[in-house]
């Protein structure tokens, strides 16, 4: 099972989409759920029903909203390789907060009292970039294959913030600002105090990434400083570059048979020695500008709408190459074989009627057929209020595409005042979709001394996982009903069945002159010029001919004197009722 | 079943666009051509009726139209009916149906009479109600003044002829042309042949949905959809609305209501319109227009155009020019106030929702005033038979 809780939008141009992190840990904004459950098939959704109602209640957040059939889905062939136990729900509009926060740090063995958690100042986490919190849980019994017996629960805390840029003092003469220096006390205004009695091992760990690598070392060979080859060699003090205030105490460095280019590198620090009297305070502060940029993933994906009015509209999810191919597939790209495939899952709620039909494929701008790029695709249409709609597709590209694009076509529906959200005016949100290059593998590889045992975190980037990357999450308006007059809507539309009833029975019912007694009454009844001056006209009006009044008869006369002594007699009833309930 | 077969051609035939509307235009023309050979049907058998009543003098006092030929071109060239062709619309369709059904019933064609009758319901539920006008059609004919303006002239001749002998004569002559007997041989023939269609259509549609759950699947999708009112998309009736606001509890119980009114004028108005088979038809069918779940421009054209058969005897209608002005209002105003809440966002909801009302109530006051105006005929023409048999006494 896994869960998070994200706030914020992972930038994959600026951020990186090809490294283990950013597949594993660039979660969509809201909350994300999926669980693979190992009971029978009718059995599923009511466990998926328990599990979002408990993680709901532990989390303090509205996971329980995943529990109708309209809000989660399943899979065949996503990211996670299931046999049909699979459950997938995600809440785009769920905003995270320090009372999601708190239950999370509660599953920690320290809670945030010691060691490194004691470092989340919760200010400087909400105030980032991006911050999102995940659990992952597995059970072994599942796996058949696992080292650990039991259950294995793993937590990871995604914080993308920007240090202080106040000490950008020095400019340089190719006008390029310095990187902004930073410390952990800077960051989170605090240090590190010792580790977590309860923790096997509390280690700090500091990446540089492939693309500042190879810009430190062009930037030595510039400077010509003669001396070791490559950075790390602890000669840290001759780096050009940057300066750590806290010597690592381990450096690993990529084992890469893929790129030509230079490897990432690794520090560690151990937190052992460290305590309350011998703070841990890293700190890195830069010398000279240098100018590098993330790993990306093969394409960048982005996903829009188009069209206009609420009544139908148009998602695009449009891929544009990035520079990876150039290095990575330059082998590869002269072949015409050359395939890259993209794999997108996504889900739309059941009131985007998505016609899957009007699925178009554009490769480089030109309209192409779909069975050219579409491998395979695995629709399941939404139902109306009770299930969403799934989409699954396997494309493939050819390898030198610069940029391709796909669109659908929905209808928007109409929804029951009760189901639209408080603030309806702003519009529904539609998922991410996730997009995966299962060609690509996010490990990465490092050299380690055998003496120490394997850390937690190496064996993590070891892991073999496809590049995935998640798209916005699109906002829908849809159109609303009125929401201030249901008594009012009710009240007409019955009146107008009333009026049909009443009118068509009343004629109905009419017998042979009777219509003419009432008219010749009501006719007598009247006095005086003006009165029948308009029973003429109205009777011109109908087109029957107008009879000059006749004069009472005693009946009606006596009628009518009934009448008013009923009226007074209702009348007096009512005052004396009135005066005497009082 | 109809619907695929109907997909088929128009795959077929999309390249060429005119020819897309193909079955929908040679649907509105057979409707056009059956609406005038019933009206024609129907002129000369009330010509007859009047005759044999011996009110001729009415029929030639003003200028009689040519109903049939009026409906037709009524039919043909209403708005609503090109603007449901050019939609590719399946109410011609329907249409076609429901007139084949009548104009079988007219001439007791009973084989065709159930065809239609058995496509129409298929197609959409509400013509089911049609049922007892059509037994009505073919036990008593086509339609005629009120019966006891018959039983009175009976009564009449036979008071006439002092002597037996001619007085079963003149009766064993009436028999054959007496219009108030109801024959149950041509009902059950058309019960047999409705059972018989039924079986087809049930069969074939079995076979064909087998794989996607079978018949209980696709009466619930088709006919439940239609009862219980599933989606929630604005059209010219007035209960997508209602069913947006209602709340939950009620729902039910409003659903009944709303199809109860259809089901509770069944009763009264053949008590009353029992004589006029072919206007209790009209009148179901301008009620469950106006009353069903997602009515449509199609039904509505389908009853102006029947409103031309009686252009005769609904002559003397009351707000006739109103309810022309209204209906050309009425359509003219509710796409502009479609476009202005769904697609310009300046609008809201109630200004399409007022002008659906204002739609509901000019059907309400022509199916009103038509009924008033057909019974008024009535009483017209016993006031005539009655001073005739005055007449005929003194």
């Amino acid at each position: 099972m896994e869960l998070s809780f994200t706030q914020g939008r992972w930038n994959y141009d600026r951020w990186g989409g090809f490294d283990p992190i950013s597949s594993s840990n660039a979660k969509p904004p809201g909350v994300e759920l999926w669980a693979v459950f190992d009971v029978p098939k009718d059995q599923v959704d009511a466990s998926w029903k328990n599990l979002t109602h408990t993680l709901s209640g532990l989390f303090c957040a509205s996971i329980n909203f995943l529990e109708s059939s309209t809000t989660y889905s399943t899979h065949e062939w996503g990211f996670h390789p299931s046999s049909g136990g699979l459950r997938y729900g995600t809440l785009p509009r769920e905003a995270v907060c320090t009372e999601n926060l708190t239950p999370w740090l509660k599953l920690l063995p320290c809670r945030d009292k010691a060691g490194l958690s004691a470092l989340l100042d919760r200010p400087s986490i909400y105030r980032g970039f991006y911050h999102s919190q995940r659990l992952h849980l597995t059970s072994s019994e599942f796996h058949s294959s696992g080292v650990e017996s039991g259950i294995v629960l793993e937590q990871a805390l995604t914080v993308v913030l920007q240090p202080n840029s106040h000490k950008m003092s020095k400019t340089f003469s190719s006008e390029t600002k310095l990187q902004p220096s930073w410390s952990l006390s800077s960051i989170f205004g605090r240090k590190v105090t010792g580790r977590c009695i309860l923790a096997k091992t509390s280690n700090v760990y500091l990446q540089l990434e492939r693309g500042l690598v190879t810009g430190l070392e062009n930037l030595q060979k510039d400077n010509m400083i003669t001396g070791p080859d490559h950075v790390g060699s602890g000669g840290l003090k001759d780096n050009p570059g940057f300066e750590l205030s806290v010597r690592p105490d381990k450096m690993f460095k990529e084992v890469n048979s893929l790129h030509g280019k230079s490897s990432s590198i690794l520090y560690e620090y151990s937190i052992e020695r460290y305590s309350v009297f011998e703070p841990f305070d890293l700190g890195l502060t830069w010398k000279f500008p240098v100018v590098w940029s993330c790993p990306r993933a093969p394409l960048h994906s982005s996903r829009f709408l188009m069209g206009s009015g609420n009544q139908r509209g148009t998602i695009a999810i449009s891929f544009t190459s990035t520079d990876l191919e150039e290095g990575f597939l330059s082998a590869n790209i002269g072949e015409e074989s050359c395939k890259l495939q993209a794999d997108i899952f996504q889900v739309v709620p059941w009131y985007i009627k998505a016609y899957y039909h009007t699925l178009r494929v554009f490769v480089d701008g030109q309209p192409e057929a779909i069975t050219n790029v579409v491998e395979k695709m695995h629709v399941s249409p939404s139902e109306d209020k009770e299930s969403p709609g799934v989409m699954e597709l396997v494309l493939k590209f050819p390898c030198a595409v610069k940029s391709a694009a796909l669109t659908l076509e929905f209808d928007k529906g109409f929804l029951h005042i009760d189901e639209y959200p408080p603030d309806a005016n702003q519009g529904f949100d539609i998922p991410s979709a996730v997009i995966i290059f299962p060609n690509f593998q996010t490990s990465m590889h490092y050299l380690e001394d055998n003496s120490s045992n394997k850390s937690p975190m190496l064996s993590k980037f070891q892991e073999k996982s496809p590049v995935l990357s998640y798209t916005e999450v699109l906002l829908v308006p849809l159109t609303t009903p009125d929401f201030s007059m249901p008594y009012n809507v009710i009240t007409i539309t019955c009146t107008v069945f009333a009026l049909y009833f009443g009118s068509l029975l009343n004629v109905l019912r009419r017998r042979v002159g009777e219509e003419e007694r009432i008219l010749k009454n009501s006719a007598s009844k009247k006095a005086g010029r003006l009165p029948q001056l308009l029973s003429r006209l109205s009777a011109k009006l109908r087109g029957k001919e107008w009879e000059p009044p006749q004069s009472p008869s005693t009946s009606s006369s006596f009628i009518s004197s009934k009448l008013i002594l009923k009226v007074f007699i209702v009348a007096g009833v009512a005052v004396f009722w009135q005066y005497y309930s009082e | 079943m109809v619907l695929h077969c109907y997909s088929h051609f128009l795959a077929h035939s999309l390249p060429k666009e005119l020819k897309g509307n193909l079955i929908i235009f040679c649907a509105d023309v057979a409707s056009a051509m059956f609406i005038r050979a019933t009206g024609r049907n129907l002129q000369i058998a009330y010509g007859q009726s009047l005759k044999f009543l011996d009110l001729v003098k009415l029929s030639e006092k003003s200028d009689i139209l040519p109903s049939g030929d009026i409906a037709a071109l009524v039919y043909l060239w209403n708005p609503f009916t090109i603007v449901a062709c050019v939609g590719l619309s399946t109410s011609p369709v329907e249409n076609l149906a429901i007139i084949l059904s009548l104009y079988g019933a007219c001439r007791r064609i009973a084989p065709l009479a159930a065809f239609g009758w058995v496509m129409a319901t298929h197609l959409s539920l509400y013509p089911v109600i049609l049922i007892i006008p059509m037994i009505l059609l073919l036990g008593y004919g086509p339609d005629t003044p009120p019966r006891k303006l018959f039983l009175q002239r009976k009564y009449v001749e036979v008071g006439d002829t002092p002597s037996n002998d001619r007085c079963q004569q003149g009766e064993a002559v009436d028999q054959p042309e007496l219009p108030y007997v109801f024959s149950w041989r041509p009902v059950i023939h058309f019960l047999f042949w409705t059972s018989l269609w039924l079986v087809y259509v049930l069969v074939l549609c079995g076979v064909s949905v087998k794989q996607y759950g079978g018949l209980w699947e696709l009466f619930k999708r088709t006919y439940g959809f239609m009862l219980t009112v599933q989606d929630l998309s604005p059209n010219m009736g007035v209960l997508w609305y209602f069913f947006a606001e209602v709340f939950d509890f009620f729902r039910n119980f409003f659903l009944i209501v709303f199809h109860g009114n259809i089901l509770f004028m069944i009763l009264p108005l053949a008590i009353r319109l029992k004589h006029r088979p072919f206007f209790l038809a009209f009148v179901y069918i301008v009620i469950s227009s106006m009353l069903k779940s997602y009515p449509s421009v199609g039904d509505s054209a389908l009853y102006l155009g029947l409103l031309g058969l009686f252009v005769n005897e609904l002559a003397d209608m009351k707000f006739s020019f109103f309810l022309f002005c209204g209906y050309i209002g009425v359509s003219l105003l509710s796409p502009v106030m479609h476009n202005l809440w769904i697609w310009r966002g300046t609008g809201n909801a109630n200004f399409y929702f007022a002008t659906a009302m204002a739609y509901a109530c000019l059907q309400i006051i022509l199916v009103v005033e038509s009924v008033s105006a057909m019974l008024n005929h009535d009483r017209k023409l016993r006031k005539l038979s009655a001073t005739k048999v005055l007449d005929g006494k003194t």
